[in-house]
């Protein structure tokens, strides 16, 4: 009971908080929005049983993605006016593939059932068993390439991001450190005869 | 399992589902607001999330939260690489209309 409870209240605080990223105004207000259908989400999977996940988008979306969001959005100044406008004569066609889309999925999932048989809630894990632990174990060994492979996607956007944004200016006074150290006595000392002149 | 009264993997899989369509909305409505468009992909990613981890729970199989994990490390570096590119966007042409994008002519 306290589990359907649960599930609509977060629900519709999701639908909520997403119909707002769509539709807000300003992109700050969208970013927000976005902040807590992932707050929410992070709760409705902790409802699921999948704690560690639910921890991990909490950290990670919330405090590291969406404050890259808000940042560019506090950063860039954007003429809100002119990206609006179309915004009206593309809701219909939007509404309607939206609408679409869900009778779609409710026909399937709703009288399909989808071809298996649902047996409810999963029994809980027993004592001493954690949800991150199992996925840790899964990791480190059945998913242990694709694990690897993950980091260095994420080193390649590291790279890539920096790569982009850097910006050369000459203006600016700076060490070239190679031409500094491959520097030999001879750019530098010069040897000059002086031809000494009789004192007075 | 039918009915209002128990929550089970229908509701899950349809409030995904409608989280799907409203992004697909979001991306009809907001076709020239480039940065609105990613969060529309962002939300896009989270409903399919959602899809993996209902089904990894009422099927018992923890192979749909390790693919979640996954998703969650692409879609953190997709959004790193769209945010830089949006900016280096911004500073050539002060704007982050999608139409100031035809330069390609593709």
């Amino acid at each position: 009971m306290l589990i359907t409870v649960l599930f609509y209240a977060l629900a519709t605080v999701l639908v909520g908080a997403a119909l707002g990223v769509v539709l807000a105004r300003n992109p700050v207000r969208a970013v927000l929005s976005l902040v807590l259908a992932f707050l929410v989400s992070a709760g409705l999977w902790l409802l699921l049983q999948a704690e560690f996940l639910g921890l991990v988008l909490i950290l990670v979306y919330v405090g590291a993605v969406m404050v890259l969001f808000l940042f560019v959005v506090m950063m860039l100044d954007v003429h809100l006016a002119s990206l609006r406008e179309g915004f009206t004569r593309y809701a219909p066609l939007g509404g309607l593939v939206a609408l679409l889309v869900i009778a779609e999925i409710i026909y399937t999932v709703w009288v399909k059932h989808l071809g298996v048989r649902l047996e409810g809630w999963a029994a809980d894990l027993p004592d001493g068993v954690s949800n991150t632990q199992q996925i840790g174990e899964q990791l480190y060994t059945t998913y242990l390439l694709p694990f690897e492979l993950a980091a260095v996607i994420l080193l390649v956007a590291i790279i890539a991001a920096i790569a982009l944004t850097l910006r050369h200016r000459d203006s600016l006074k700076h060490q070239d450190i190679a031409a500094q150290v491959a520097v030999r006595r001879e750019d530098r000392v010069r040897l000059v005869k002086v031809t000494v002149e009789k004192q007075p | 399992m039918s009915g209002l009264s128990a929550v089970g993997l229908p509701h899950f899989l349809v409030l995904s589902g409608i989280l799907f369509a409203i992004s697909i909305a979001g991306i009809f409505l907001n076709r020239k607001n480039l940065i609105v468009l990613l969060m529309c992909i962002e939300l896009m990613l989270l409903s399919v999330n959602f899809n993996f981890i209902a089904f990894s729970h009422f099927l018992g199989d923890l192979a749909g939260q390790v693919f979640v994990f996954f998703i969650l490390t692409v879609a953190a570096a997709e959004s790193a690489i769209g945010l830089a590119i949006l900016v280096v966007l911004f500073r050539e042409r002060s704007s982050i209309n999608v139409e100031s994008l035809h330069t390609l002519k593709g």
